[in-house]
């Protein structure tokens, strides 16, 4: 692409300011992988509940020591990203239909669609520390 | 190819702090990409102190008082200085937009002035936009027809004629394509909001006869889908166009298409 491929290329990452909508849209990105983890992982836990009590003695064992704090806080992560993955994923399904462009209310859904995100993940974790 | 870094021989240099002019009270500092293809050393970032009694309001005015004043080695382009040219687009406080119609007054403390981003620097604050170029040159930005030419002009209906309105006024600035993420990771295979929007200008033209065509040419996984609707290209638009809805259009068009 470069006509002179010693000419040095000019700063990008380094030195632009991030708009909302550039920090979600990596977000997006971001989630989607961590999706895919969380979806393997609650598959190995399914295939531990269903291979009988002995097997899944092993997941409780594992859940009770000190690696349960590790196990929480990756849920409480998927959580987020599920969220986070599902509402600005709808965003993405209005722009497919051609709606929400402006670049104004593009930024403020944006931050939106992420406190949204930490409000479901808050609300969930608190509803099942009440049940 | 993603590399989130610089290359070793891009990464810039702290650069020479240039003194106050003299007898200046009221100063803004400007720190300004420099580079010098002559010597072969690393991009650098030096310092001047542009005194705002003797210099007009916008970041352009800026620049030539640097040049005029402090240092003439320093090299831009400029043409129009009112935002129709679209030659003296650069990053400016790490936005892209055109000095000529960016206000010193809107940024806070010292300035940050750089090439447009993620392309090849020929020198300072030029840089190398032949790709982009080219690019615009591939999605054939011109009237396209099969039926005669009719004697006098093509028409064009009132309703028709204001669905170019915020698709023709485009400057071809490159502050947009530069902006964007993905045109940063694949400008040798996306397009970039830039050639996109011109593409979508033609497609709405009720004049163009090659509709078809540039859909046709369009529909690929790089040249139009690298698209995340990231929405860089519509944040910084110095003209206030909306490319990314120029590209969701595309991309409607695309899927009402297949019946």
């Amino acid at each position: 692409m470069a006509t002179n491929s010693t000419r040095p290329l000019s700063p990008h990452l380094q030195n632009w300011r991030w708009h909302a909508t550039m920090a979600s849209s990596i977000l997006h990105r971001a989630t989607g992988v961590a999706n895919y983890i969380g979806a393997v992982l609650v598959s190995v836990w399914l295939v531990l509940l269903a291979a009988g009590p002995e097997t899944y003695a092993v997941w409780e064992e594992l859940n009770a020591g000190p690696v349960g704090i590790l196990i929480t806080l990756a849920l409480v992560g998927f959580t987020f990203s599920v969220s986070f993955h599902l509402l600005n994923g709808i965003r993405h399904l209005v722009w497919d239909a051609g709606i929400g462009f402006d670049a104004k209310g593009s930024n403020l859904r944006s931050i939106l669609i992420m406190a949204g995100a930490v409000i479901i993940t808050a609300g969930i974790w608190i509803a099942g520390g009440l049940l | 190819m993603v590399q989130l870094t610089l290359p070793k021989n891009s990464q810039v240099k702290k650069g020479k702090a240039w003194p106050k002019p003299e007898g200046a009270e009221n100063t803004r500092t400007f720190k300004v990409y420099r580079y010098d293809p002559d010597t072969g050393e690393n991009p650098r970032w030096d310092t001047y102190q542009v005194d705002m009694d003797r210099c007009g309001p916008m970041v352009l005015d800026a620049l030539f008082f640097i040049k005029n004043e402090i240092d003439s080695t320093l090299a831009f382009r400029r043409s129009c200085r009112e935002g129709i040219c679209g030659s003296c687009s650069m990053n400016i406080g790490g936005r892209n937009t055109i000095a000529c119609t960016a206000a010193i007054d809107d940024y806070k403390g010292s300035v940050t002035i750089s090439p447009l981003p993620h392309q090849p620097v020929i020198k300072d604050l030029i840089p190398d936009l032949t790709n982009f170029y080219a690019q615009l040159t591939s999605i054939k930005p011109y009237l396209q027809t099969t039926t005669p030419t009719p004697q006098g002009e093509w028409r064009q209906s009132i309703e028709d004629r204001e669905k170019l309105d915020g698709l023709y006024e485009c400057i071809l600035c490159a502050s947009c394509s530069t902006a964007c993420p993905s045109y940063w990771w694949n400008s040798d295979k996306y397009l970039g909001p830039a050639a996109l929007l011109q593409a979508y200008r033609w497609i709405a033209d009720s004049r163009d006869e090659a509709t078809g065509e540039r859909l046709d040419d369009l529909e690929d996984p790089f040249k139009l889908y690298r698209c995340h609707t990231i929405m860089n290209c519509t944040n910084v638009c110095p003209k206030g166009l909306n490319p990314a809805k120029a590209i969701g259009h595309i991309k409607e068009l695309l899927v009402e298409r297949q019946g």
